[in-house]
């Protein structure tokens, strides 16, 4: 009945030819098949990390280098949401705050920024200009700085009005990464989950609603956790959601996971807009949200802290000996797997 | 409801299925693809009495749209420069060649018909096709959207909407061991209870019309069992808060001056006498295949190796298929029932 | 072929071919001409777009 989704027997799965396939949208939609795809691209590099670090080898999200003993985190980004401006936020704002989380989840201070612009011809002035200034009020608030940059024009039509990549350099201050799961640890989210990519459903599907966007720092959330000492993993549920993020964390560690699903915090609106569309919220993007797994003893400490940033931060789960299969129990009592999503997620009238 | 309660509620209904003491293998086919994707969403499989067996039916749109309607589909979109809408089901599901979702440009997903009609009002130079896929609950909307907007001269479907019943004693007919039906609780809005007679009086099956909560599904199968217990076959409307005998007569008028019901081709299961629906004369105008004068053309419907066809109809599981999880899997669906996430496959994949 | 939710009518609209519902927090345009009888403050089920039928609130589970 079960199956193991090692990387292995993914990869047959997928029949991934790299000489013959052709990349698709749900290869980018932050499911199985990002997944594969970005194994398969890091099986190609063979200098996969520095020495004495972490990299693509691990593929967590922040590489770690090494520098004469002290431990910096280097992550990398690219933004294509759309649309670029949506409740909640712009693509400015979450190309800052993305970047900036991959390092706190990472155990890392977020110290600079990199930022590199490719826009369409065309692009109006206006735009560009919310967009940096986003950028800039984001920047400020999480006092890093942007220290580096780039600027490319295509012509019209060759992309789809602009596309940011930003990249980010942290000190490490604490020693967590998705391998870290052990059971015995509780599973925890810092606030209600799905919010970001159901408010852009939203928004294209034509609903009136407050719902906005998560999309904020979570790094001195983070980091005030992290003091804590309890923590082994930390990772913000982007693209696949919730699901996804939790897959990913059991695979690595090498454990089964159990979630209660009358615990994970979901908004009221979040709910509704996935019902009638007929997408889980689980499945979708959370862009200020970040998952703990902490050592059962500090799980208690840890949440009361967390619940002082959002009170919806909730204990959601346990992880249990396994082999990286993520479980749910329903409402009914019943228990069922929580799956990643398989590529883009659609309304559906069934 | 609290989920206190409905975990109780759960434990009791588990608790009176045991006490009946069926000890035989009963196989319930729960027909609609919804009512499929709530047995995998709360695990209700895990929890019954290993002889009662959950089979799923064809009332999966995706997974019975013929190819030849989704190369119909994309011919328009990439020759005829057509607006091609389609509900989210069908994006990703394969004609003979590839699907809506490789074409690119001129596709469009939408979640009602209403935003077609808006979309080809603000853009009056150009063509709108609609793949018209579903059941009994779908079909009402698009006949509605036809009478209401009669001067549209930029709007066309793909008829491509099917009939329950029909398929349900097709099954029946052959041979398909179903003791008793699960039968779909909106289709049920919309047409009523007495489409399900003849299936509970002649081919003595007993048909319970449930709702899509959780509980709504255990207590139909409670009633089903109840039935079977006491040797009687009737139709029962468990989704009481929804579902009137008569059904929605409106919704069925509607249907009736813009649609009559024609042979239609099931894919994986083949042709089914007055299966599914057709435009009437007074709106063929509508009729795509015959706005565009193209032919629908007979499609590569199912793939050598491919065991849709009896797993459709609840004659073989997914696991007993060759290619599944192997050559077949939701990341290269092989097969039509891998492609819908209520695919029986694609459920067995993605459940365990 | 049943995905189907159910919403309050808040608001019908002048030509009563429309009606805003509230499907908690959340609100959307819905198209009531298959129940042309439906009023404010009714609880509908809505399917792609579509209120098929009213939900009778005492048979709620």
């Amino acid at each position: 009945m079960a199956h193991v989704w090692s990387p292995l027997k993914v990869h047959a799965m997928l029949h991934l030819d790299m000489d013959k396939a052709k990349i698709s949208v749900s290869h980018g939609a932050g499911g199985r098949m990002m997944q594969e795809l970005i194994k398969e691209i890091a099986s190609i590099i063979e200098n996969k990390k520095t020495r004495d670090g972490r990299g693509i080898d691990v593929l967590e999200d922040a590489g770690i280098a090494n520098i004469n003993g002290t431990k910096i985190a280097f992550t990398t980004d690219s933004y294509t949401v759309d649309p670029i401006f949506f409740p909640g936020g712009s693509i400015g704002k979450l190309a800052v705050c993305g970047t900036i989380n991959d390092l706190a989840v990472m155990g890392a201070k977020p110290l600079a920024l990199t930022l590199a612009l490719v826009l369409e011809e065309g692009f109006p002035m206006a735009e560009l200009k919310k967009i940096v200034m986003d950028i800039n009020k984001e920047v400020k608030k999480a006092n890093v700085a942007i220290i580096s940059g780039d600027t490319k024009v295509m012509e019209k039509g060759k992309i789809d009005k602009i596309i940011i990549n930003t990249a980010g350099i942290g000190i490490v201050r604490y020693d967590v990464s998705d391998y870290y799961a052990r059971p015995g640890d509780k599973v925890m989210v810092s606030g209600s989950i799905g919010d970001h990519g159901m408010a852009l459903l939203a928004r294209r599907f034509k609903f009136e609603t407050k719902l906005k966007s998560d999309c904020s720092s979570i790094a001195s959330m983070a980091l005030s956790l992290l003091k804590t000492g309890g923590i082994r993993v930390m990772k913000d549920p982007t693209r696949g959601g919730l699901a996804a993020c939790l897959n990913e964390i059991a695979e690595k560690s090498k454990v089964d996971m159990v979630v209660y699903e009358d615990k994970v915090p979901i908004k009221e609106e979040v709910r509704s807009v996935g019902e009638v569309l007929g997408i889980d919220p689980m499945h979708t993007a959370c862009e200020g949200r970040c998952v703990i797994i902490a050592k059962e003893e500090k799980a208690e400490e840890i949440l009361n802290m967390a619940k002082r940033f959002d009170r919806n931060a909730s204990i959601i789960g346990d992880v249990v000996k396994g082999s990286g299969k993520v479980f749910i129990e329903t409402k009914i009592g019943s228990k069922r797997y929580l799956e990643s999503p398989i590529g883009e997620l659609y309304p559906r009238i069934c | 409801m609290s989920s206190c309660k409905e975990k109780d509620m759960a434990r009791d209904i588990l608790r009176d299925i045991k006490k009946l003491g069926i000890k035989k293998e009963v196989r319930i086919m729960e027909v609609c693809g919804t009512h499929t994707q709530t047995i995998a969403r709360y695990g209700i499989k895990n929890i019954l009495p290993e002889n009662i067996k959950l089979i799923s039916g064809p009332g999966c749109p995706v997974c019975v749209t013929p190819a030849s309607h989704v190369d119909l589909a994309i011919k328009l979109a990439e020759e005829e420069d057509v607006i091609i809408t389609t509900y989210g089901d069908a994006y990703k599901l394969p004609g003979s060649e590839k699907s809506l979702a490789e074409v690119g440009k001129n596709v469009k997903i939408v979640y009602s018909v209403d935003e077609v009609i808006e979309m080809c009002r603000a853009q009056r130079d150009k063509e709108f096709v609609h793949l018209s896929i579903g059941f009994e609950t779908t079909a009402p909307a698009i006949a509605s959207v036809l009478l209401k907007n009669p001067e549209l001269e930029n709007f066309s479907i793909i008829p491509s909407n099917k009939l329950i019943p029909p398929a349900m004693q097709y099954l029946i007919k052959n041979d398909c061991k179903i003791d008793g039906f699960i039968c779909p609780g909106h289709v049920s809005a919309i047409i009523g209870a007495k489409p399900y007679e003849r299936i509970a009086k002649v081919y003595e099956k007993p048909c319970v019309i449930s709702g899509f909560e959780a509980i709504d599904v255990l207590k139909s199968i409670l009633m089903i069992l109840n039935q079977i217990k006491n040797n009687i076959s009737k139709v029962e409307i468990e989704y009481k808060r929804l579902v009137k005998y008569e059904g929605n007569k409106i919704a069925r008028e509607k249907m009736d001056k813009v649609f009559k019901a024609s042979n239609a081709y099931w894919r994986g299961i083949g042709n089914i006498p007055s299966s599914g629906l057709k435009l009437r004369n007074r709106f063929k105008r509508f009729d795509a295949p015959k706005r565009y004068k193209i032919k629908l053309k007979d499609a590569k419907e199912i793939k050598p190796g491919c065991l849709c066809s009896k797993i459709i109809v609840g004659n073989a599981l997914p696991t007993q298929c060759k290619l599944f999880r192997k050559e077949c899997t939701p990341y290269k669906p092989y097969g039509p029932c891998m492609v819908s996430v209520e695919g029986a496959c694609n459920v067995a994949f993605r459940y365990g | 072929m049943c995905l189907a939710f159910p919403g309050r009518v808040v608001k019908i609209y002048k030509k009563k071919e429309k009606a805003l519902i509230d499907f908690g927090n959340v609100k959307r345009d819905v198209n009531i001409t298959l129940l042309p009888k439906v009023r404010v403050g009714d609880l509908v089920m809505v399917h792609a777009g579509f209120a098929i039928e009213r939900v009778e609130e005492n048979e709620l589970m």
